[in-house]
C-alpha cells in the first residue's frame, strides 16, 4: 500500500496526503544528500593545487553560490508552505459536529477508550472515584445521569469512512497517544483536554502507541485500534450500550 | 609529558599547576579530562542500551537481566551527561580556555578565578549526576528533558525520588557554571582584543564562541528557573507544573493548578540554543580549518559571521519544534515552523561556502582536516532532516520516533563530536608540543565515520516504520517492528565498532604526548594567533591570508606586519 519503505500502510484520509508530502520530502533530501556528498568526493578526488586569486580574501561569497542558496530557498519555502496548508487543513479546525465523539485517557500504563453512549453525553469522572479494581478505571460519577450509558473500553472500535473526533486526557503523567498507521500523535496532558479528529478508511487493526515516555511500562503501553465497516460498528456498540443499560438496571431495582 | 604546557612552565606544585589554577590552558585541561570522562561514562551506557535491545534477556555479568526501568535510567543518564558534560563542556568550555585568549591576543582571561570556580562546579555538577546511580531506586528514569508531573512525582517511577533531586541539583549547579563561564568569555572577547584585532580580523571561532556565550548566558539562566521552579514543587508544596486532582498510583497528588506546557516551554527555551551552543564552536572550526587545509581564504567571510550570527539569535525562537504535538496552540505550531524553516536558510549558506571553499580540490588532507570533513558530512546528513521535522504534519508522525533520534546524533552528537576530534588534533601542539600520529588517526577517523554512519543512518528507517523512543523492548501489538529486529543488530554492530575505533584515538593521545614528532613553533603554517610565540602581539590583517603565492610561505600570519607600511 505504502510506497514510503518502511512506512506501515495508511488507513486515514489524512494520510494519503501526509504521506504524498513525506514522499516528495524524503527524496528532495536524499537528492540533496547525494549530490552535496559527490560534491564532497570531488573535492577529495582534485589533488591538483590551485593558486586563489590574489583579492580572495576580500571576495564576497560568490555568485553561484548566491544562486544556489537562492534555489535552495525557494525549495524552503515550498516545503513551509505544503507543511503549513496540511497541518491548518489537519488541525487548525476542529471536528464536524456529525464527528463520532470518543474519548482517551492515558494512565500508567495503559490507553481507556470511552464512547459517551445513547445519551450523546459524557458523563462526569472524579479522580477521587478511580478505581480499575472495581470496575471504574475512570472514576465515572454514578449520581451523574449522563455516566449510566458511558461505554468504556480497552480497545479503541472505530467506523470506516466516518470521521471521529478524540478528546485525549492524561490521569498522572503526559503519554503520547500515536497511531503509525493513522498517521496521528498527539500527547495526552494531565490537567488538559486536547482534541484531534481524523477519519479511518480502511477496515484492519492497528496498533496504538504511546509514543512519550511515561514510566517503566512505556514500551508495553500499547493497544489496538479495529477499524470496522459502519453495519458491524453499530452492532457492537448497540450490543455494548444494551449490556450497560441491563447492568445499570439490576443495580437500581 | 615530556614538555609541560608553556602556561604551566612555573615550579609550583602539580596541586597548583593542574588541580586550583587560575591558567586558562590548564583550565582547558581540565574540562578535556571532565569531557573524556563523561564521554567514556556516557558510551558505556549506550553500549549496554545498545546490547539490551538486541539481548533482551542477556544476564550481565553482577547484575543480572536488564529492567526497562534500568533502560531508562540509562537513556536519561546517557543524554544528560553527552548533553551538558560533553557537547557543551568541549566545544563551549575546553576549546576557549585553550585558544581563545590567544585568538584575540589577550594574555588571559578577564576573570580567571571566575573561570576556575565555573569549573570546579561543572565538576561538582558532574560527580552529583553520577551520584545518582547510587542511591535507592537509583537514576531518574524521565528522559534528558524531565517532563513533569512525571519528574515531579517521586511516586511516578522507580528512579524518581531521590535520582531526580540528584539530578536537578547537578542541572542547576550546571547552569550557574555555565553563566559564569559565559561572563567570563563574552566580557574577554569584548575587552581583550589586542590592538588591530577589530570585529572583521575576529577568527570565525571567536564569532562562534560569541554568540554561543550570548546563547548560554540566556538559555541557562531560564534552565536555571525551570529547575528551581521543579525542585520547588517537589519539596516546598507548589504547584507550578503539576495540575488539580493528577492522580498517580491511585493517590491525588495535584493541589494547584500548574501546567507541564510551562515546562516544556522554559525546558526547551533552553533546550534548542543549547543545540546551538553544541555546534556553532564547530562550524567556527570548520571554517578555519578549511581555510587553513584549502590554504583559500574563507570566501564571504562577513557572511559566514553573519550566518553566525543569524543562526543564534533565530535558535531562540525556534523551541515550539519541539512541541508540534504536545497540545501546544496549532497557530503557534505553525509560527515556530515559519522561525524553524528560516534557520534553514543561514545554514545551508555556510554548507554552501564550505562546499565553494573546498571544491577547487588540492585539499591538505591532515587529520584534523578528515575530522572537519567528517564534521561536514554529518551536519549536511542530519541537517537535511531538519526541515522535515521543521513540517508540523510530517512531525505529527515522525516525533519522538528513531527518526528524531538519528537527526540529532548525527547533525548534533556525531557533527559535535568529530569537531571536538578535529581540534584535539589540531591544538595537540599547543599542550605537548608534539604532533599526533597521523597514521593512527586517519585509521581512527576512517573507522569512525563508516561505523558512525552504519549506527545512525539505519535509525531513520526505524523511524519512519514508526518506532518510537524509549522503548526498552520491541514487543506487544506492533507486531510491525520485528522486522526491525536485524536493523538494530546492525545498528548494535555499527556501534560497538564506533566504540572500539576510539581506543585508537586514546593509544594516540597516549603514545603522541610522550613520543610523538616534535611540533614546529606553527606546524600548520596558519594564521591565527595561537600559533603565536611572541607575547605582545598587534594585528595587522584579516584572519584567513592562505594561498597568496606559491610555496611554503604561501601565507600571512595576522600578526605579520604589512611590508609596505614599515
Amino acid at each position: 500500500m505504502s510506497s514510503i519503505p518502511w512506512m506501515p500502510p495508511n488507513g486515514a484520509l489524512h494520510g494519503i496526503a501526509l504521506d504524498h508530502l513525506m514522499r516528495w520530502n524524503l527524496l528532495a533530501l536524499v537528492t540533496l544528500f547525494c549530490l552535496a556528498h559527490i560534491l564532497l568526493i570531488i573535492a577529495l578526488l582534485r589533488r591538483k593545487k590551485r593558486i586563489p586569486h590574489p583579492d580572495a580574501a576580500k571576495a564576497g561569497f560568490g555568485l553561484a553560490k548566491f544562486v544556489a542558496l537562492l534555489a535552495l530557498c525557494v525549495l524552503y519555502i515550498w516545503m513551509a508552505i505544503t507543511a503549513e496548508r496540511l497541518w491548518a487543513a489537519n488541525r487548525f479546525e476542529g471536528a464536524s459536529p456529525e464527528a463520532l465523539q470518543v474519548e482517551v485517557v492515558g494512565v500508567q500504563f495503559q490507553w481507556y477508550f470511552r464512547y459517551p453512549g445513547q445519551d450523546a453525553a459524557f458523563g462526569i469522572t472524579r479522580p477521587q472515584l478511580v478505581s480499575p479494581a472495581a470496575g471504574n478505571p475512570l472514576g465515572l460519577d454514578p449520581d451523574d445521569p449522563h455516566s449510566h450509558d458511558d461505554v468504556v473500553s480497552s480497545i479503541l472500535i472505530l467506523p470506516a469512512g466516518h470521521e471521529v473526533d478524540l478528546r485525549l486526557r492524561a490521569f498522572d503523567v503526559i503519554h503520547g497517544f500515536f497511531i503509525p498507521g493513522m498517521r496521528l500523535k498527539q500527547n495526552a496532558v494531565p490537567g488538559l483536554v486536547l482534541h484531534v479528529h481524523f477519519t479511518p478508511q480502511l477496515p484492519g487493526t492497528y496498533p496504538i502507541l504511546c509514543s512519550q515516555v511515561c514510566g517503566l511500562g512505556h514500551s508495553r503501553m500499547q493497544a489496538q485500534l479495529h477499524v470496522l465497516p459502519q453495519t458491524e460498528y453499530d452492532k457492537w456498540i448497540a450490543a455494548r450500550e444494551h449490556s450497560n443499560l441491563a447492568a445499570q438496571a439490576s443495580a437500581t431495582p | 609529558m615530556s614538555r609541560q604546557p608553556p602556561a604551566a612552565r612555573d615550579h609550583s606544585s602539580f596541586v597548583k599547576r593542574w588541580i586550583f589554577t587560575t591558567s586558562h590552558r590548564a583550565i582547558a585541561v581540565q574540562y578535556l579530562v571532565l569531557a573524556l570522562t563523561a564521554v567514556t561514562v556516557g558510551t558505556l551506557l549506550s553500549l549496554l542500551m545498545r546490547i539490551h535491545r538486541v539481548w533482551p534477556d542477556l544476564v550481565l555479568p553482577f547484575y543480572g537481566v536488564m529492567k526497562p526501568e534500568d533502560y531508562l535510567a540509562l537513556v536519561t543518564m546517557h543524554g544528560t551527561l553527552m548533553v551538558f558534560f560533553v557537547l557543551t563542556v568541549a566545544p563551549q568550555s575546553a576549546f576557549p580556555n585553550l585558544v581563545l585568549a590567544e585568538q584575540i591576543g589577550a594574555r588571559q582571561m578577564v576573570f580567571p578565578r571566575l573561570n576556575e570556580t565555573a569549573f570546579w562546579l561543572t565538576a561538582l555538577s558532574f560527580l552529583t549526576l553520577l551520584a545518582a546511580f547510587f542511591v535507592p531506586a537509583g537514576a531518574p528514569i524521565s528522559g534528558w528533558t524531565s517532563y513533569p508531573p512525571f519528574s515531579a512525582i517521586a511516586a511516578a517511577g522507580p528512579g524518581q525520588g531521590a535520582g531526580m533531586d540528584l539530578w536537578l541539583a547537578s542541572i542547576s549547579i550546571f547552569c550557574v557554571a555555565s553563566v559564569l563561564a559565559s561572563v567570563n568569555l563574552l566580557s574577554t572577547i569584548l575587552l581583550e582584543r589586542c590592538p588591530g584585532m577589530t570585529w572583521s580580523r575576529l577568527p570565525l571561532t571567536v564569532w562562534s564562541w560569541l554568540v554561543t556565550s550570548i546563547l548560554t548566558l540566556l538559555a541557562f539562566s531560564v534552565l536555571l528557573a525551570a529547575a528551581l521552579l521543579l525542585i520547588s514543587d517537589r519539596h516546598f508544596g507548589t504547584s507550578f507544573f503539576v495540575p488539580a486532582g493528577d492522580l498517580v498510583n491511585q493517590l491525588i497528588v495535584g493541589h494547584g493548578d500548574g501546567s507541564p506546557l510551562l515546562w516544556l516551554h522554559l525546558f526547551w527555551f533552553f533546550g534548542h540554543p543549547e543545540v546551538y551552543i553544541a555546534i556553532l564552536p564547530g562550524m567556527g572550526l570548520a571554517s578555519s580549518l578549511f581555510a587553513n587545509f584549502t590554504r583559500r581564504p574563507v570566501t564571504g567571510y562577513k557572511f559566514m559571521a553573519a550566518a553566525t550570527v543569524a543562526i543564534g539569535m533565530l535558535g531562540l525562537v525556534v523551541w515550539g519544534h519541539h512541541m508540534f504535538v504536545s497540545g501546544m496552540n496549532p497557530y503557534a505550531g505553525t509560527a515556530f515552523a515559519l522561525t524553524t524553516m528560516a534557520i534553514a536558510i543561514p545554514s545551508t549558506g555556510e554548507v554552501l561556502g564550505w562546499i565553494g571553499m573546498l571544491l577547487p580540490g588540492g585539499l591538505r588532507l591532515t587529520t584534523p582536516m578528515l575530522f572537519a570533513l567528517g564534521f561536514l558530512s554529518f551536519f549536511i546528513a542530519g541537517g537535511l532532516t531538519g526541515p522535515i521535522l521543521a513540517q508540523p504534519a510530517l512531525d505529527s508522525y515522525l516525533h519522538n520516533t528513531f527518526f528524531v533520534i538519528a537527526h540529532f546524533h548525527l547533525v548534533m552528537a556525531m557533527a559535535g563530536i568529530f569537531s571536538v576530534f578535529a581540534g584535539v588534533y589540531y591544538w595537540f601542539p599547543l599542550l605537548t608540543g608534539r604532533l599526533m600520529n597521523d597514521m593512527l588517526g586517519k585509521l581512527h577517523f576512517w573507522i569512525s565515520i563508516i561505523a558512525a554512519y552504519g549506527a545512525f543512518l539505519p535509525m531513520h528507517f526505524a523511524g519512519l516504520a514508526g518506532e518510537p523512543r524509549h522503548y526498552a523492548q520491541l514487543t506487544g501489538p506492533s507486531w510491525s517492528f520485528t522486522n526491525l529486529i536485524s536493523l538494530e543488530r546492525g545498528i548494535t554492530d555499527s556501534a560497538i565498532l564506533l566504540i572500539c575505533a576510539q581506543f585508537l584515538f586514546l593509544a594516540n593521545v597516549v603514545w603522541s604526548a610522550r613520543k610523538g614528532a616534535l611540533a614546529e613553533e606553527n606546524p600548520w603554517q596558519a594564521t591565527t594567533l595561537e600559533w603565536c610565540s611572541s607575547k605582545n602581539v598587534r594585528v595587522y590583517r584579516g584572519p584567513y591570508e592562505y594561498g597568496l603565492r606559491p610555496g611554503k610561505t604561501d601565507f600571512t600570519p595576522q600578526w605579520e606586519p604589512d611590508p609596505k607600511q614599515e
